[in-house]
């Protein structure tokens, strides 16, 4: 028999039995799209020095910035800032004390999670309208 | 530190089957996580079949039926059977509870059962919680008070009682804390939700003279301000309690201080 004392005790799993929720799911995301604003906030500053340097400089980023791949990133960084501002709204509410009850808790995740999904896509749907898409 | 695999040692392997004998009216099936410190294994997850119409409501009926039925090696806590002891806190269905107040007909399909998260094991459903009752400790859970101690009692308004309500309540049964991501990775330095809802407990309490100490105690970059409401704790609690809430107003009362 083992001495159970010298026998390293296991540690039991965690986020691998875990049933996920839409609030641990929106805890990731909020950290995720953050960490995503970080990078994005060197592409604007790229843009603002290109935009300092010069016209050369700036149709670089221009070109860049229009291309699909610029567009995709342009779609992620946007959603990524709706995203994370009304998770910040969240935290904000929370700070103050209130929205703790367990339904309000889940009104407003769900909220938290669909309202930057249209704010996103009604930013883009004006951006191709002005330009004349439509 | 955030590591998502478990150790070489925790992975868990296929377990034991035990088929059921006979006929059964009305068969559950239970998943159930096993580890013995008396041998060299790794851990695994046992199937057991019990039929639930031969069987209390409550998945403790089911494990009690089950150790005296099937499988005497299996160990789990108990002691009420009421939701008031906090003794068989576990993972039920993807969710930490109490296995006495979990019914088996609140699980569809098979109900895996696994000792409370990213917690040293013991034996099979038995946490190691000692590092939980010493941060317990650590906030000095008791009233403490420079005014000498009264005749009779210390008295408090009916006002001040219920500040109390949504606090006292609390079993220390660890679901909640052993729910919450951010005390799986950092519950060396963190408090977790269970023991920072019993420092706002001492906080609330118009008796306690110790407030500003305590505070000082908490204002530390990891002990209270791990916690980034993630609402597992508050989704977990068996007595439906916001272990989440009492953070923030600790969050509160450290700002208004300074304010």
């Amino acid at each position: 028999m083992t001495d159970p004392t010298t026998r390293a005790r296991p540690l039991s799993p965690h986020i691998q039995i875990y049933r996920w929720t839409l609030t641990m799911m929106l805890s990731i995301l909020h950290r995720a799209t953050g960490v995503a604003l970080y990078a994005g906030t060197v592409l604007l500053a790229w843009w603002l020095l290109a935009a300092a340097t010069g016209p050369e400089a700036y149709a670089q980023v221009q070109a860049v910035s229009s291309a699909w791949y610029g567009r995709l990133v342009l779609f992620g960084y946007s959603w990524a800032l709706f995203h994370h501002m009304f998770g910040g709204l969240r935290h904000f509410i929370w700070d103050t004390g209130r929205g703790f009850d367990l339904k309000h808790v889940e009104i407003i995740a769900r909220l938290t999670s669909i309202v930057p999904l249209f704010l996103t896509a009604g930013v883009w749907v004006a951006a191709y309208a002005y330009l004349g898409a439509f | 530190m955030v590591e998502i695999a478990l150790p070489a040692n925790s992975k868990i392997d296929k377990g034991v089957v035990h088929a059921a004998e006979g006929a059964i009216a009305n068969p559950r099936t239970l998943k159930i996580y096993r580890w013995n410190p008396d041998d060299e294994a790794n851990p695994r997850v046992d199937t057991y079949t019990i039929d639930a119409d031969d069987c209390g409501p409550m998945v403790l009926d089911a494990l009690i039926k089950v150790k005296n039925e099937v499988d005497s090696t299996l160990t789990f806590r108990r002691s009420c059977r009421e939701g008031i002891c906090g003794s068989c806190a576990m993972n039920i269905d993807g969710q930490n509870t109490l296995a006495c107040t979990k019914g088996l007909d609140d699980v569809k399909g098979d109900i895996a059962i696994y000792p409370l998260p990213h917690m040293p094991v013991i034996k099979d459903l038995v946490p190691d919680l000692s590092n939980l009752y010493a941060q317990y400790e650590s906030i000095e859970p008791w009233l403490k008070t420079d005014t000498p101690t009264p005749q009779g009692e210390w008295k408090q308004s009916k006002e001040d009682r219920e500040q109390l309500d949504g606090l006292y309540e609390c079993i220390l049964c660890a679901c909640c804390s052993t729910s919450c991501p951010s005390y799986w990775w950092n519950s060396d330095k963190y408090l977790g939700p269970a023991v920072l809802l019993q420092a706002y407990r001492w906080l609330a309490d118009s008796r306690d003279e110790k407030t500003g100490e305590r505070l000082d105690d908490l204002e530390d970059p990891f002990r209270v301000y791990r916690c980034h409401t993630i609402m597992n704790c508050a989704k977990a609690c068996p007595k439906g309690l916001s272990p989440a809430k009492a953070i923030t107003e600790i969050k509160k009362m450290m700002v208004e201080r300074t304010v």
